[in-house]
């Protein structure tokens, strides 16, 4: 295995995905010899001119083109280019891509997936940094995925493409420089499943997206302590995994809850309520705790904008009240 | 339309002001000073400023992400723009908006956008209200070639035409949206072609030529106010530095750039106020002087001015 960036080892995941299977193809703005907003197609061009469809700024038309090009027979992938703009296509994605396959009794599917950059930290304020991919887990018919690492970002996307159904696909914008081992050869990384990604016996944090290093860190810091953390990379927030979950709870008592989304109605809330109505709800010790991002829009000040979502010390100091350290 | 020689030094400080004060945000960004991105509007100042001296300063506008030069030129402080920009309590916002959403309420400006298009129908709506209102208010609705693409475009100029609303569209045509030129991304050679669809005027300018933009823009308010509708008037022109902060500009030749920038607005009104009026050279260079000690004061401002308190971060999530 190599250490790739994140977004090197997304771009390997669509280069492959486009050589394996001619019905792939992308669409979005500015993916063309730009390379997209955020480099992730850049140096594409030259080779795969035909698989790139690059557009108008027209989220709307895009998504919706792209429901119908998978309706009969395309694996369209869809780069939107700031998650914050998935809310002009949301019509194509709510009323027509979640719901075709049930409302006609199965005739129709809509393999598509829709990837797309989130969070703050850049300084891109309001209307370019939020992270809501929650939005869409409410929603029945979607898949919601938001991977963590450059190995999860490959396996998840070609698990994506490979999917019948529209599969938002999340990418937290710091996320892109990390770096991470990833193997040569196709792989997947199952929608669905969450995976421990530190164990531990005294509290299970739950976290996803950039939550996760950040939780990673803080559970290196509670050692200092004396906290043994076991963090738990979510991975996908529809399906939902409780097994992995409910198993990590029963064996050490205690939970928190890390979010990037801001906390009402959040993600963490589902997974909250799937603890409390399973057995794990006999073995908690402790209340259910959660960290999530402030309920404002995100700020542009960068102090401001560090205060609006959880912090790597935010998390340490959280886990140090529940334990009086 | 005659216009007056304090209209004509007014038109040309602001145009001045509009360059200076990008000149030192791309300096400003360049020594990581400010944060996030910008899109800055150096070389397209004749459209922002020609228009906006066809209005009243009660009148209204919306703007874009690139939204500076349309603030400026509405009548808007540098000194809370730059505090603004710096993230500072003393900007626009209180340093919660940045660059892509300065607003000014005490000028008519009711924002910069961080989506494109966003403006269209807000316009669209403040000119609805003038008109239930009967406050005889204009609004001038600025946005890019490739906001023109959007589906709310479509349903904003729509309902404009439909209802005779008291709207001015103007599209700045800089030949790119990002890095998609023109000619990729929109099936009619012209935009002003589809106010033909809309039942509205549809006027081309030369949008380095701010005479032009000036005439053509006065025709269309005065037009509005007099409750006949709507005009889409289509700018023609060029952003000379990249679409934001880190844009290698790959999609572009350096030659194209150097043929824009021989038409720099600002030199052309130069070359304009010299052959036709009596302003002379020492004037102009006067101005030139005094806009610099503005930005400074500004920068000066902006830098001493304190941060928002972090306890105050919920502050105005509600009315
Ligand atoms: C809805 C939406 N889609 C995409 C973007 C990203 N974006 C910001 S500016 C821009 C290009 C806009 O082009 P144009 O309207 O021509 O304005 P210009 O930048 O040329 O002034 C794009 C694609 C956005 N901010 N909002
Ligand atoms: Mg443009």
């Amino acid at each position: 295995m190599t250490e790739k960036l994140y977004i090197d080892a997304l771009a390997e995941a669509i280069r492959e995905e486009f050589d394996r299977d001619p019905n792939v193809f992308m669409m979005g703005e500015d993916i063309g010899i730009y390379g997209g907003a955020f480099g992730v197609t850049k140096g594409m061009y030259e080779k795969y001119k035909d698989k790139l469809i690059e557009t108008p700024i027209s989220e709307a038309g895009i998504v919706g083109a792209a429901v119908g090009a998978a309706l009969v027979g395309m694996r369209p992938i869809v780069e939107i280019m700031f998650s914050d703009f998935l809310t002009l296509p949301m019509e194509w994605i709510v009323n027509q891509a979640a719901k075709l396959r049930y409302m006609t009794g199965g005739q129709l599917k809509v393999p598509m997936v829709i990837r797309t950059p989130m969070g703050s930290g850049t300084g891109a304020a309001a209307q370019h940094s939020q992270s809501f991919p929650a939005i869409f887990a409410h929603i029945p018919g979607l898949k919601v995925v938001m991977p963590a690492t450059p190995y999860d970002v490959k396996g998840l996307l070609k698990a994506a493409v490979r999917d019948d159904n529209p599969v938002l696909f999340f990418e937290h914008k710091l996320l892109y420089w990390t770096k991470g081992e990833v193997p040569e050869e196709d792989y997947i990384v199952p929608i669905g499943k969450a995976e421990i990604k530190r164990e531990g016996k005294d509290i299970t944090i739950i976290a996803g997206s950039i939550t996760v290093p950040r939780s990673l860190e803080a559970a290196e810091e509670l050692k200092t302590y004396g906290i043994d953390a076991e963090v738990i990379d979510i991975k996908s927030l529809s399906p939902l995994d409780e097994e992995t979950i409910v198993k990590s709870v029963i064996k050490t008592g205690k939970i928190l809850i890390v979010e990037d989304d801001n906390k009402n109605y959040g993600w963490g809330a589902e997974v909250l309520s799937k603890l409390v109505e399973s057995e794990a709800f006999d073995y908690l010790d402790y209340p259910i705790q959660r960290l999530a991002g402030k309920n404002v829009p995100i700020p542009y000040n960068p102090q401001l904008e560090r205060a609006a979502v959880p912090q790597t010390e935010d998390i340490v100091q959280k886990v140090r009240s529940i334990f009086d350290k | 339309m005659e216009l007056s020689k304090e209209k004509l030094l007014w038109m040309y400080q602001k145009m001045v002001e509009i360059r200076q004060f990008e000149l030192k945000v791309d300096e400003l960004f360049k020594k990581n000073m400010i944060w996030g991105t910008c899109h800055l509007y150096v070389g397209e100042e004749a459209t922002a400023v020609g228009a906006c001296a066809a209005l009243n300063p009660d009148d209204y506008i919306t703007s874009t992400h690139r939204g500076h030069g349309h603030t400026i030129a509405k009548g808007a402080d540098l000194k809370k723009m730059m505090a603004e920009l710096l993230g500072k309590e003393t900007g626009y916002c209180k340093g919660r908006g940045g660059s892509m959403h300065i607003v000014d309420v005490s000028t008519g400006n009711l924002g910069a956008n961080g989506i494109v298009a966003g403006g269209i129908p807000i316009a669209t709506g403040a000119a609805l209200a003038s008109k239930l209102k009967k406050d005889n208010k204009v609004t001038i609705c600025f946005f890019g070639d490739g906001a023109a693409n959007e589906g709310v475009f479509h349903e904003s100029l729509n309902m404009a035409g439909l209802w005779k609303l008291p709207v001015v569209y103007i599209c700045e045509n800089n030949l790119y949206g990002m890095s998609n030129p023109v000619s990729k991304s929109t099936a009619v050679k012209d935009i002003a072609q589809r106010a033909e669809s809309y039942n509205m005027p549809g006027v081309i300018v030369d949008g380095n030529d701010i005479v032009e933009v000036y005439k053509a823009v006065k025709e269309a308010v005065d037009r509005a106010r007099r409750g006949e509708g709507a005009t889409l008037i289509e700018s023609k022109t060029y952003r000379w530095l990249g679409h934001s902060k880190s844009d290698p500009r790959v999609y572009r030749t350096r030659e194209e750039e150097e043929e824009w920038k021989k038409k720099d607005p600002i030199k052309r009104f130069e070359k304009y106020l010299e052959e036709t009026t009596d302003i002379t050279k020492d004037e102009l260079e006067e101005i030139n002087k005094k806009v610099e000690q503005e930005i400074e004061e500004a920068y000066q401002f902006a830098i001493n001015s304190p941060d928002p308190r972090v306890e105050d971060l919920a502050k105005y999530v509600y009315a």
